[in-house]
């Protein structure tokens, strides 16, 4: 059986002669796809942005059922016997950081409201151990000193962030040195200064994490094993990479299960849409129908022949909807995230699969759309369809 | 006449409608998870105070706090709470929990009920909780239940006994938490050394006398504190809840971007079939003009054409939101705690099923006044 013995564009200029139905059907598509591609663009520049805040060669440690960095505290006992581990890098000091984690909340810029925001207390070697991170105004904080510095992303969207202003928190004020990027990923969305004077000021006795670099990376798993079976300390360790994308599950399900719900319920609206115009491209083209029919041209031609013609028209909405959501990719979105209860900046991020689930769910739309009328259009006897008109 | 009009095409007037059904549908839907975002804020009152760390609220007080801020002028009552961040079995049932002081907590909100002999027993048991209506449903708990929680802020097992269930006084009411003994916490804490503020509390809830007064009184209360290693920040319970919305604004400005998505679909869908049906009956409407009939005429006609196959789909869409709410809610758990369809969601839809009738017939009605009677008769 040869589908296509009505030529291609006997379906497609059949769009072109409809000029106005078919731009507000495909219209009507567009925004379905514009939606659905949003979302999964949403999606995946929250993943992107949090995995890459880890090195595939850092071990977070923290203490064990602790979710996020907050919720863990290391005594400074425990952080010593983690960073004397054998097997932690040394150049010639172990490539451990003891990390101390606080949120704070300040004021945004242009809608005056407060939101949290990372505090993270580190020294020399936990700057180095972030291989992405870039000062790239300013300079880089003292050690031992009140200085601190300040991720693009917060320097950007909250006020009072400029070089050489003050911020104040815990029991002291904090002089702005310097502004840091890292590259898209969390540590943007972050304020950095020296560990131990943040804890002075915050009269903590305790870290929250400690991150170490590995030897090689291959002995994640013996540094696992010792840590859990050690009953000292009452800790876990997981890949720096795996511990932030876990971060990201929450919100990333979230965004997903309320995104997709509503695209499926829109798409319903837009298909309904489709098979309108399509049922009235058949009802226009009885006559037609049926002389097509009277040439000799089977039942399964005609059928194809209008499902094509759907195809192109959701086709159609889908290229402008992805072009629609392509713009989007300048957008830069921040909300809170709710496993780390800090804000968080991440940016629309497209990716060839996304593409592809998008052009595969309007030509299912397109599909289900026209399936109704090409049916109908196949089933149309010659005698009824020549004498209509 | 309009009736049988509709007829004529009835594959697409039933389209049509059922996507209009599902446009109204789904607008009331959003509206109510944007409403439900705002209950807190809704259901919090503005004679309550909430003082908190002036850092953030990841930081604890010291309970002493609480002896000086009672001193003040014009307060009634303190109370105070700590957020414990538990999972009750697994991390998708979240709900949140609090380590409270129940005598002051359950007169300062007196909108939780709780039958008298419950609360007596909650009370009297340091090791008992007292939980909200949803989550005894949704995970079908009765009184004398075991509750273990797997504290990720306070590690370990938690076990609870259910001493009692409290409901709402009315649906804006949070029926999603669950309260223990403060004292608990603070005793486990000491015993199981925790490495965690002793002594110490998340907020406290200050009642005062008279609402006018709020503003003093909070700048009374972060003056006492100030300079201090512990400096608060106080500020009404509906700004502080207000504050929480703030956080994740992002995601309710998202939801709203979409409703509107929804009303443009809706629109065009409509004014497509209302131009298809236009375009089809072009000499009919010829005929009519040529009969004698004003231009006037024909708009009325395609004017009520639409607006009656809108209100008839809005009509469902409405009706349908009702079931379609409680379906979610009982879908999406504990997740919002409050989830009513409101009033002002049934008006804006009811305002927008009125539009999307008004904007589809637009187009047709133009063309309808601008035909040329020859021109139109010869067409077929």
């Amino acid at each position: 059986m040869n589908f296509s013995e009505i030529p291609f564009f006997y379906s497609f200029r059949n769009l072109w002669v409809r000029g106005i139905t078919t731009l507000l059907t495909a219209f009507g598509l567009a925004l379905v796809v514009y939606v659905f591609t949003s979302v999964l663009m949403l999606d995946e520049g929250l993943k992107k942005t949090l995995v890459s805040t880890g090195e595939f060669d850092n071990v977070v440690v923290t203490r064990r059922g602790a979710v996020s960095e907050i919720q863990s505290s290391i005594s400074r006992e425990q952080a010593s016997i983690i960073s004397q581990l054998s097997q932690v890098a040394r150049i010639p000091l172990p490539q451990a950081s003891k990390e101390l984690v606080v949120l704070v909340n300040l004021q945004k810029k242009t809608s005056f409201t407060k939101s949290n925001v990372v505090v993270r207390g580190l020294n020399k070697v936990g700057f180095n151990l972030r291989r992405q991170i870039k000062i790239i105004k300013g300079r880089n904080f003292k050690e031992g000193s009140d200085e601190i510095i300040i991720g693009i992303a917060i320097a950007k969207r909250f006020s009072n962030m400029r070089i050489g202003q003050t911020l104040k928190f815990g029991s002291q004020s904090w002089r702005i040195v310097g502004h840091f990027d890292s590259g898209g990923s969390g540590f943007d969305s972050e304020i950095w200064a020296d560990v131990e004077i943040l804890m002075q000021s915050f009269r903590r006795n305790n870290f929250s994490t400690v991150i170490v670099r590995l030897i090689d990376s291959t002995k994640f798993d013996s540094i696992k094993k010792f840590i859990n079976l050690n009953v000292r300390l009452p800790l876990q360790a997981k890949r720096e990479r795996v511990f932030f994308s876990d971060q990201s599950k929450a919100l990333s399900a979230f965004i997903r299960t309320l995104g997709l719900t509503l695209t499926i319920i829109f798409s319903i609206g837009a298909v309904i849409g489709a098979a309108i115009t399509m049922q009235a491209a058949v009802a226009n083209r009885i006559a037609e129908i049926g002389t097509l029919r009277a040439l000799g041209f089977q039942r399964s031609s005609i059928l194809f022949a209008f499902l094509l013609e759907s195809i192109f028209l959701s086709v159609l909405g889908g290229i402008i909807g992805l072009f629609f959501a392509v713009l989007m990719l300048k957008l830069e979105f921040s909300t809170t995230n709710f496993t780390s209860f800090s804000e968080l900046a991440f940016r629309f991020s497209l990716s060839s699969s996304i593409v592809f689930y998008s052009l595969c769910f309007s030509m299912i739309m397109g599909i289900v759309s026209g399936m109704i009328p090409a049916v109908r259009a196949s089933r149309i006897k010659i005698v009824d369809a020549l004498r209509a008109n | 006449m309009i009736f049988f009009n509709l007829l004529r095409h009835p594959v697409r007037s039933l389209l049509t409608i059922f996507g209009l059904i599902v446009a109204t549908l789904s607008f009331g839907l959003l509206s109510t998870v944007v409403d439900a975002w705002y209950a807190g804020a809704e259901g919090a009152s503005s004679a309550r105070l909430i003082v908190r760390s002036s850092i953030s609220l990841i930081f604890p007080l010291p309970i002493s706090h609480r002896e000086r801020i009672e001193k003040l002028e014009g307060i009634s009552q303190v109370s105070w709470s700590r957020w414990f961040g538990g999972v009750y079995k697994k991390p998708k049932n979240f709900f949140p929990q609090f380590a409270v002081d129940p005598k002051s907590y359950l007169s300062i909100y007196p909108e939780y009920l709780v039958p008298k002999k419950q609360k007596e027993s909650f009370f009297r048991d340091k090791r008992s909780t007292l939980i909200g209506r949803k989550i005894a449903e949704e995970h079908n708990l009765n009184l004398g239940d075991l509750m273990v929680l797997d504290g990720q802020i306070f590690p370990g097992k938690w076990e609870f006994l259910v001493a009692g269930i409290y409901d709402g006084k009315d649906n804006i009411t949070d029926t999603a938490q669950m309260f223990f003994h403060w004292d608990y916490l603070n005793e486990e804490i000491r015993k199981r050394s925790i490495l965690r503020d002793k002594e110490a509390a998340g907020v406290f809830i200050v009642e005062i006398n008279e609402i006018k007064d709020a503003a003093s009184i909070s700048m009374a209360i972060d003056e006492l504190f100030k300079n201090s290693p512990t400096e608060t920040y106080t500020e009404t319970e509906k700004a502080f809840q207000l504050g929480f919305v703030a956080m994740t604004e992002a995601i309710v400005v998202a939801i709203r971007l979409v409703s509107y998505v929804v009303i443009m679909i809706i629109m065009a869908v409509m004014a497509n079939t209302m131009s298809m049906t236009s375009r089809e009956r072009i000499s009919e409407y010829a005929t009519i003009r040529a009969i004698g009939f004003s231009p006037i005429f024909l708009v009325k006609l395609i004017l009520l054409e639409s607006l009656f196959l809108s209100f008839l789909g809005g009509a469902f869409g409405i009706l349908l939101t009702f079931p379609a709410a409680s379906l979610f809610s009982s879908a999406t758990g504990t997740l919002f705690p409050v989830f009513e369809v409101s009033q002002v969601t049934v008006f804006s839809q009811i305002l927008l099923v009125i539009l999307t009738g008004f904007v589809a017939s637009l187009f047709p009605c133009i063309n309808a006044i601008k035909i040329n009677i020859t021109t139109g008769l010869r067409s077929i």
